[in-house]
């Protein structure tokens, strides 16, 4: 896995990581059980973990920078890319693969015109699965900005994304 | 401790105590009606939240200020969401399947009026000659409810409604006992860990009490990352005083002074309802600095997983709790003895701290009286998969597989036959129907091939692979291993492989002793729980489905009709409806044209067998059917 930077290019942007990274630091003990939760923190601000914000967080943990990427590195939660506006995790725990979950996930990959991992390129969505959100009885489950939709198979997929497309044409 | 301390304990709870009671008391006595929605997170799922909105928004409208409560999940989660009423002179009632119009209707007519609905009641939840009862269910013959029993009943961000139903005064019976008698208690009562190992719980509280170092750790493991097990969850967020409880009781017995509750998360919901808890029960100085005045103190905090399967293996847990990549390390030493910064630490499971208050609070024969030889008390399991009455069911050890799919669950939906239960997780193993008459203990599931693990019960019918099944764990395994044992991150992914050429086609007959060679070296060469377990769900399939291995290797044929490279769908021209369109406008992918005699075509090269057609041909007809293998289609 690469680290994508193209996010962060200018210094003025990274002294901005910088600066955000440090601001959440303060609320933390310089330990390194606290390294889960300041990723966890800076990753809810940020929505990703740019190098900036690594560095800073090894800087005051005073632990190698090889060691914070390896941590991110080796979590499911933690992402290197900035998200989406819109986050899509597609379930594929047992009961959601057994009833299809798979075909899901192909129907948003269809959609979007992106593979797992990804962002559209106008950020608008970004695509992944995850292991279990523990609705097993409403399988398929995708969660959707956060909140968990039962029985999304392709149709509702579909349906799902023109309410997107709705919302935003309210807006415009 | 000292027989003031002690009188001076009993009257700082009883204090609380009386303020919680009083509250609830009020809050039924008021002779207002009371409205609770299930909102945990299998009810959001079905669109709880809408419902409550819809209540309150109805309840706004008519000028009324009844209460209206959130509660967690009352295990019925096939019938989300949920909506329970208690109104004077009336049984509380549970409305199953409600949605905003029905919830509007629910106001309107039963909260103000006197029509009950009764055409949308799931149940009563006490006895009553109006409406049937839960417990005149057929399941209610088999669950005994030790656990679940306040979830779905109270709200789980009031410490007043845990405490009104009984809730801490476990805690302070506890401090009146010396811990070498807890221990004894805990050990007279059988209780065995809940986390899937089933290690008798007393024995290791009595070696991390031994166990010399300062300070000790408690640690609750929440990390259920079992793919299709859910009871923790529902504990967590239904109920999260339950486990705090059991936690401060396990730090009083062991000496210890801090507690952690690792949850994972991708469980949001549980650890907002854990945090708050975890405030309150602060706030009432049940946890913190003294408990109610004693001289033992114990804080307990909450701690976010990151998605990492292999992170409910303790010593990999604990590397996490540590700031580090979650990679296992060799045991002994058991974390009990050298655990969290080299500290005695106790590990249990979220269930296992949940029965220590009942324990406590009932006794040891009383919960020994339940379950069978081997295993004693309840156990909790969440039914899903291919079964009418998903949810969790929480029944005596020894019921058998059987009793709970079939009397519990009411068996497998759409008339379709049963063909395996999956159980265990990734860890686990699918049994087939000969197997249905097993009990459920720790015992007679690992001989059988599979393990309890912590409760996940998938249950699969006529339409499922078992081939598929067992590469879909392969799947997860592999992309779950930490990478540390060669053969776990080596030997699943050459598994994982052949299972992949099987699943499409490319199988050779010699796969299959591959097969079972590599599973026996991954087994032998791993160092955690999930490398030894991961061969499981192959070696389970191939012991008792080898006929599907084979007909996938031999013939090109998926039995199930599942794997996706191994069939086709296919309309049936004579059974086509001329004038019906169903299947054109649903296709995802444009590939169902009309031919000239206005018979529906699927183009085999455009379609992606996501089956929507087949749903969406109306049953009169059914002419959509899979052929497998794909050369069935006629040309």
């Amino acid at each position: 896995m690469a680290i994508n930077n193209k996010e962060v290019t200018t210094t003025e942007e990274q002294a901005k990581v910088r600066q955000k990274t440090r601001q959440i630091l303060k609320r933390f003990g310089r330990k390194q059980g606290n390294l889960v939760p300041i990723l966890q923190k800076v990753q809810g601000k940020l929505g990703y973990l740019p190098r900036e914000a690594m560095l800073e967080i090894a800087k005051f943990l005073s632990i190698p920078g090889i060691d914070v990427y390896s941590v991110i590195t080796f979590y499911n939660q933690f992402r290197l890319n900035p998200p989406g506006k819109h986050s899509i995790r597609v379930c594929l725990g047992t009961a959601c693969h057994m009833k299809g979950g798979y075909i899901t996930l192909d129907a948003w990959k269809r959609r979007l015109g992106i593979d797992r991992g990804e962002t559209t390129p106008d950020r608008e969505f970004d695509l992944d699965s995850v292991a279990c959100v523990g609705c097993c009885v409403m399988a398929p489950v995708t969660v959707v900005d956060a909140k968990p939709q039962g029985k999304v198979e392709p149709t509702k997929v579909d349906g799902l994304l023109l309410a997107f497309e709705i919302e935003r044409e309210k807006k415009s | 401790m000292k027989v003031a301390e002690l009188s001076a304990i009993t009257s700082a709870f009883q204090e609380i105590k009386n303020r919680a009671e009083l509250r609830w008391q009020t809050l039924y006595d008021s002779g207002k009606p009371v409205i609770m929605v299930g909102t945990a997170t299998c009810g959001r799922a079905a669109g709880a939240l809408e419902v409550l909105k819809a209540i309150r928004d109805e309840l706004k409208r008519q000028n009324l200020d009844f209460p209206v409560i959130e509660v967690g999940c009352l295990g019925h989660c096939y019938a989300e969401p949920l909506v329970i009423i208690s109104k004077p002179e009336y049984p509380p009632i549970c409305y199953g399947r409600v949605n905003p119009v029905i919830a509007e209707r629910l106001v309107k007519e039963f909260v103000i009026g006197d029509n009950p609905c009764l055409e949308f009641v799931l149940g009563a939840l006490e006895e009553n000659d109006l409406v049937p009862s839960f417990s005149d269910f057929p399941r209610a013959k088999y669950e005994k409810k030790v656990i679940l029993k306040n979830c779905g009943q109270i709200d789980p961000k009031e410490i007043d409604h845990y405490i009104a139903k009984g809730g801490y005064s476990s805690l302070v019976k506890a401090l009146h006992i010396p811990p070498e008698q807890i221990i004894e208690e805990l050990k007279r009562s059988g209780l065995r860990g809940r986390g899937g190992a089933g290690f008798p719980t007393g024995r290791k509280w009595e070696v991390c009490c031994r166990a010399v170092g300062e300070p000790k750790y408690v640690i609750c493991n929440g990390d259920e990352g079992d793919p299709g097990a859910f009871m923790d969850r529902v504990v967590l967020e239904s109920d999260p005083h339950s486990i705090i409880e059991g936690m401060i009781i396990a730090g009083y017995t062991v000496g210890a002074r801090y507690g952690y509750i690792y949850v994972r998360a991708e469980y949001p919901l549980a650890v907002e309802h854990v945090q708050i808890a975890l405030r309150q029960a602060r706030r009432l100085n049940l946890l913190g600095k003294n408990i109610l005045g004693s001289d033992f103190s114990f804080d307990i905090r909450l701690f976010q997983g990151s998605g990492a399967f292999v992170c409910g293996e303790e010593t990999a847990l604990i590397a996490s709790l540590e700031g580090k990549p979650g990679i296992p390390y060799y045991r002994p030493p058991y974390p009990a003895v050298k655990g969290l910064y080299g500290k005695p630490t106790l590990f249990n499971n979220v269930k296992t701290f949940a029965y220590v208050r009942h324990i406590i609070n009932d006794g040891a024969e009383c919960f020994a009286s339940i379950g069978d030889e081997r295993s004693k008390g309840t156990a909790v399991f969440a039914l899903a998969g291919k079964v009418v009455n998903t949810g969790l069911a929480e029944v005596p050890m020894g019921t058998t597989l059987r009793q709970v799919i079939f009397d519990v669950g009411s068996g497998i939906p759409g008339g379709k036959h049963f063909k395996a239960v999956q159980i265990g997780g990734p860890s686990g193993g699918c049994l087939p129907e000969s197997a249905l008459d097993l009990p459920i203990d720790f015992d007679s599931l690992s001989d059988a091939g599979a393990m309890m693990g912590s409760g996940g019960m998938v249950v699969l019918d006529e339409d499922d692979c078992m081939v598929e099944i067992a590469r879909y764990f392969l799947e997860f395994t592999q992309s779950e291993s930490c990478g540390k044992c060669t053969f776990c991150r080596l030997g699943t992914k050459q598994m994982l492989e052949i299972l992949n050429d099987i699943t499409q086609g490319r199988g050779r007959i010699d796969d299959i002793d591959m097969l079972s060679q590599l599973a026996e070296d991954v087994i032998a060469g791993s160092l955690c729980g999930l490398g030894k377990t991961a061969p499981n769900p192959v070696l389970t399939t191939l012991r008792y489905f080898r006929d599907e291995y084979e007909a996938h290797i031999k013939e090109g044929r998926c039995p199930a009709l599942m794997c996706r490279d191994l069939i086709a769908y296919y309309i049936i021209p004579e059974k086509c409806e001329r004038s019906c369109d169903a299947c054109v406008g649903t296709c995802t992918v444009e590939a169902i044209t009309t031919n000239k005699k206005r018979i529906k075509v699927i183009d085999q090269e455009k379609c992606v067998k996501c089956g929507t057609c087949l749903d969406a041909c109306p049953p009169q007809y059914n002419a959509v059917i899979k052929l497998s293998p794909p050369s069935e289609v006629p040309s």
